[in-house]
């Protein structure tokens, strides 16, 4: 978003200065809860809906004395509750929270300044660039990539929930509100097929996600993983240099 | 042709006593899943009301319809909602033929204009000026439309009428088109599968000509009595399914004990019919349990998702088929391999430029 803009070091106990080190709050609590309640229940979920697609082998004994697929779709619908109520609570404070709890629903695509942003970061990627620039929020390339996630995390809400209505009935709410999924592919089939491949996009978005987090820690200059754990943001650089 | 004659003038002509006409009402209440006072309004509407004529037409279609219709386990079913129905027109089973038929139509039309019913089996090709089923000397899409303008409403019968079914699969060369997507104005039930159940079809036509009205549809416009659950939600099998215990390959010893079909593609999990309920020639059996997985034939272009043994559509690129699974995991393992040359361009990188700031 914005370029990081000079804050000066924060004093300490003595009063004096300590390390001249720029620090700025970003993630709110709501935030970063959301992030790793979300995170966690991904993992429930991908796990649980590829046993679901294609089942352990066969379970010994009686029908009766087991439940295997029955628990397994049962942690899927669960965590799949925890996820949509955590999503709607992170929508929620998209409103209320700060300008960062808000830039993953939306992309500034008017802003010439961002899309340049974009192309930057993107050749700090691909080697071209000596340093990325310091942002507070997302870098504008991060920020594009987190957008098209929560679309597509959004896309795997809707179309669950559209599944799960065909267990809980015609009558249900679930039916109510996503049944309208049908119209667009009145063969459920498709639907599974579609909720199917959105996994393997959040497989992708994962392991490029944990990559550059990580990378991004250690090679730029400010924090990433702590800031999504403390809410703060630091800058490894003093301040005027 | 009979003008004013009721449902049940017609059948005790026919040579049907009364006792059998309450026992029609009666399972034929109870397979709609209405109660026993539904029985009794059935009565009354069928000795009271005059009948409704139903036309019975055929566009570009098997037959399997027609076939299963007159196998209704319902013995009265058969005998006096078919005998109905072909009092007035179907062009494969009843006794007229030629000009004689085809006057009845236009009879039909003009002393019944917004009251009878029009079944349908079977599809219009569109391709060619519809020149692909020619009935009566003129293409079946213009007989079509012009038997449904004064129709009060529409059959779609099987699959064929309700999504295109096979003659629709791709590239369909004749343009196959399901009913709802030529006839705009008029209310459609589509009664899906390939063929429907006889019990259903049979319902469908009781319950519309009993009631002179439609009854409830669902957002595909299936009555909602018949396709509101999947074969899955009803299934026999189910608790093997829940337990996880699966038919890995066919002839094993699970198939052998009849578990759940799942990992054989059985599409029953995304499949709205009422085979797990009603059963197939009188209840005997339905495909899954016969030991085959559920084929899908009631569901939206079931030709074109794939095998039948696949629960999964596969996706079609560059002339080879995959399933997500093989899409999703060639993505991670391309996305993966990257991650992992970059992360090694970085350390590299890192290391030859040391610590200048
Ligand atoms: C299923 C797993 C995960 C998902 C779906 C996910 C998703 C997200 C999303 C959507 C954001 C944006 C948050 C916002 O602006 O509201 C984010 C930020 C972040 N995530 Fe994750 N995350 C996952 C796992 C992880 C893990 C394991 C780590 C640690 C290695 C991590 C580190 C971060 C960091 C550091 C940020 C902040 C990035 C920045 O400041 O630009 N995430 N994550
Ligand atoms: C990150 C999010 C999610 C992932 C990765 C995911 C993954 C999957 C996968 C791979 C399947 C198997 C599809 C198939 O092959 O048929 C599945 C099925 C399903 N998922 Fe999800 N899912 C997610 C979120 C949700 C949510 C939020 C719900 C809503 C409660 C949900 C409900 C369902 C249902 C009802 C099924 C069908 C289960 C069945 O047929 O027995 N999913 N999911
Ligand atoms: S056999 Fe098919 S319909 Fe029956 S429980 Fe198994 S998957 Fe479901």
């Amino acid at each position: 978003m914005t370029e990081a803009t000079q804050i000066h070091g924060v004093l300490d106990s003595h009063g004096e200065k300590a390390a001249e080190l720029q620090s700025v709050y970003v993630y709110e609590a709501p935030v970063r809860i959301w992030h790793w309640v979300n995170a966690a229940a991904i993992v429930v979920l991908a796990t649980t809906g590829y046993f679901i697609a294609s089942p352990l082998p066969s379970t010994p004994g009686e029908a009766s004395s087991q439940f295997l697929m029955g628990y397994i779709r049962f942690a899927h619908f669960s965590a799949g509750y925890v996820l949509a109520v955590a999503l709607l609570m992170r929508i929620y404070w998209a409103f209320v929270g700060n300008e960062h709890a808000k830039q993953i629903f939306y992309l500034p695509v008017w802003d010439r300044k961002w899309l340049s942003g974009v192309l930057y970061e993107a050749g700090w990627y691909a080697f071209l660039v000596k340093q990325p620039k310091k942002y507070i929020g997302h870098n504008p390339l991060g920020h594009l990539v987190m957008h098209l996630f929560m679309l597509n995390l959004a896309f795997l809400v809707v179309t669950g929930f559209a599944l799960y209505s065909e267990g809980a009935g015609r009558d249900s709410w679930q039916y109510k509100l996503f049944g309208w999924v049908f119209a667009i592919w009145p063969n459920s089939q498709d639907v599974h097929t579609w909720h199917h491949l959105a996994m393997w996009g959040v497989i992708l978005f994962v392991i490029i996600h944990i990559y550059t987090a990580v990378r991004e820690d250690i090679v730029s200059r400010q924090s990433l993983i702590s800031s999504m754990i403390s809410g703060e943001r630091v800058f490894r650089d003093e301040a005027d240099k | 042709m009979a003008a004013i004659e009721t449902f049940y003038d017609v059948i005790r002509r026919q040579g049907v006593t009364r006792r059998s006409f309450t026992k029609f009402c009666s399972l034929t209440a109870a397979s709609l899943g209405l109660g026993q006072s539904a029985a009794v309004q059935m009565a009354q509407a069928l000795e009271t009301k005059p009948r409704i004529p139903v036309i019975w037409m055929h566009g570009l279609e098997c037959t399997c319809c027609s076939e299963s219709f007159i196998r209704s386990a319902h013995p009265l079913a058969k005998d006096v909602v078919l005998s109905m129905i072909s009092l007035d027109y179907d062009d494969t089973i009843m006794a007229a033929a030629g000009h004689q038929a085809e006057a009845i139509l236009e009879e039909t039309k003009e002393k019944y204009k917004g009251k009878y019913i029009l079944a349908v089996e079977g599809n219009p090709p569109l391709n060619e000026g519809g020149m692909f089923c020619i009935d009566g000397g003129k293409p079946f899409v213009e007989k079509l439309k012009w038997m449904a303008e004064d129709a009060m409403a529409i059959i779609a019968w099987g699959a064929c009428a309700s999504w295109g079914c096979v003659q629709a699969a791709k590239p369909n060369p004749t343009q196959a088109t399901p009913i709802d997507k030529v006839i705009k104005d008029k209310p459609i039930i589509k009664v899906p599968g390939c063929p429907p159940i006889a019990e259903v079809m049979t319902g469908v036509v009781t319950f519309v000509t009993t009631f002179g009205r439609l009854p409830e549809l669902d957002r595909q416009g299936r009555p909602k009595m018949f396709y509101s659950q999947r074969i899955h939600d009803k299934c026999y099998r189910r608790p093997h399914f829940d337990a996880g215990q699966f038919v890995e390959e066919w002839d094993d010893e699970a198939a052998r004990k009849g578990h759940c079909l799942y990992k054989m593609g059985c599409k029953g999990p995304t499949t709205y019919n009422a085979c797990s309920t009603v059963r197939w020639n009188g209840g005997v059996s339905f495909p899954i349990q016969s030991g085959h997985g559920c084929i899908g034939c009631s569901e939206e272009d079931f030709w074109d998702k794939g095998s039948f043994y696949d629960r999964l559509t596969k996706i079609n690129h560059f002339g080879i088929e995959h399933n997500a699974d093989e899409v999703g995991l060639a993505a991670a393992a391309v996305v993966g391999g990257a991650v992992a040359v970059h992360a090694g361009v970085t350390a590299v990188k890192r290391i030859t430029t040391k610590h200048e700031g």
